[in-house]
């Protein structure tokens, strides 16, 4: 088959992705997403003739627009748009989740500092503020005291994107020292690992370390849930250990990086997500 | 091995190295895209974005 790979910087997770579709003699299409124009009625020459695209933009704008357009032309695309939409924006996400009934920490949303600062002075502390659209773990803060919660909410305000105006306060989970990623296809999982470390934050691009981590019933379970719940895809679902309760998920990622995954299990994810597209595809253009 | 656009030192790269990869260089640690592989060419590499990650 034909696949595009939408980019706009070859990271390891690209080049594993790349290598292995070509070492399958898949024709591979490399879409730099800084140089194609998206016309409403029709594709760009080297975007039609593709018979899956992959959205790998590092960029959650142009991954949001970018998969709308493709989705628009007929072109089946990983991860579509409706799930990238879902994915990108935290509120969402935690609404999703729990409108599908999967376990997620306690959320709230507010417009104002000040109705944000009542619901943190609700949770009381620690408590978490997350920005609702970024990445590896940048721009959150666990807030400890009222004086804290104040400071980073002026700065927010004052500071911060529109996007920054929307507060999306969490309750802080007491989790074991690590959460765990897992990677998974339509709601299978690929991969999963245990990331830990002494920070209160265990994202791989902060440096946290990975072990291979096995999934109980209950954790496949809620893994394909969370994958429907966001409209399924090629998708990183992050959990975490609550003791008494079981897990919680606390996100779904959309364009997910799995190279620390492949590092630090005997998977080979990339070959995993290319033996995915290649039943998926064919049965997407038979429907 | 070509030319860092920052420095000026010379960057080796490996030969599997792809359009849209990012490299540092060894001399003055910047970061550098690969935006043409026959010939190499390389350029400073483009910020970090706020809306950037997985």
């Amino acid at each position: 088959m034909r696949v595009g790979v939408l980019y706009s910087r070859i990271r390891r997770d690209e080049k594993l992705l790349l290598n292995e579709l070509r070492s399958r003699d898949h024709e591979v299409a490399k879409l730099d997403v800084r140089k194609l124009r998206f016309a409403l009625d029709e594709p760009p020459a080297e975007l039609a003739e593709c018979d899956v695209v992959l959205d790998r933009c590092l960029a959650t704008s142009r991954s949001l627009y970018a998969s709308q357009f493709v989705d628009s032309y007929g072109v089946p695309v990983v991860n579509g748009p409706e799930t990238a939409e879902v994915c990108a924006d935290k509120a969402k996400n935690s609404l999703a989740l729990s409108n599908a009934g999967v376990p997620t920490p306690r959320t709230e949303v507010a417009f104002t500092k000040e109705t944000a600062m009542e619901i943190i002075e609700d949770f009381g502390y620690p408590c978490v503020l997350k920005p609702v659209v970024g990445s590896w773990g940048r721009l959150m803060a666990k807030i400890d005291s009222r004086s804290a919660a104040e400071a980073i909410l002026e700065h927010k305000a004052t500071l911060g994107h529109y996007e920054h105006k929307v507060f999306y306060v969490q309750e802080f989970v007491e989790k074991p020292g690590r959460d765990i990623r897992v990677v998974a296809t339509d709601g299978e999982p690929v991969a999963a690992m245990t990331r830990t470390s002494d920070h209160w934050l265990t994202n791989a691009a902060k440096g946290a370390t990975a072990e291979p981590f096995e999934l109980d019933d209950e954790a496949l379970d809620l893994v394909e849930r969370a994958s429907e719940a966001v409209g399924g895809g090629l998708l990183g679902v992050d959990l975490m250990e609550t003791g008494e309760s079981g897990y919680t998920v606390h996100e779904v990622n959309h364009t997910v990086e799995f190279k620390a995954l492949s590092d630090a299990t005997d998977v080979d994810v990339a070959a995993r997500v290319v033996d995915w597209l290649e039943t998926k595809v064919p049965a997407e253009v038979s429907a | 091995m070509v030319d860092c656009p920052e420095c000026g030192g010379s960057v080796t790269l490996h030969d599997d190295a792809e359009t849209g990869e990012i490299i540092d260089c060894g001399t003055c640690g910047a970061e550098l895209e690969v935006i043409g592989t026959d010939p190499v060419e390389l350029e400073t590499a483009p910020e970090l974005e706020e809306d950037w990650g997985e």
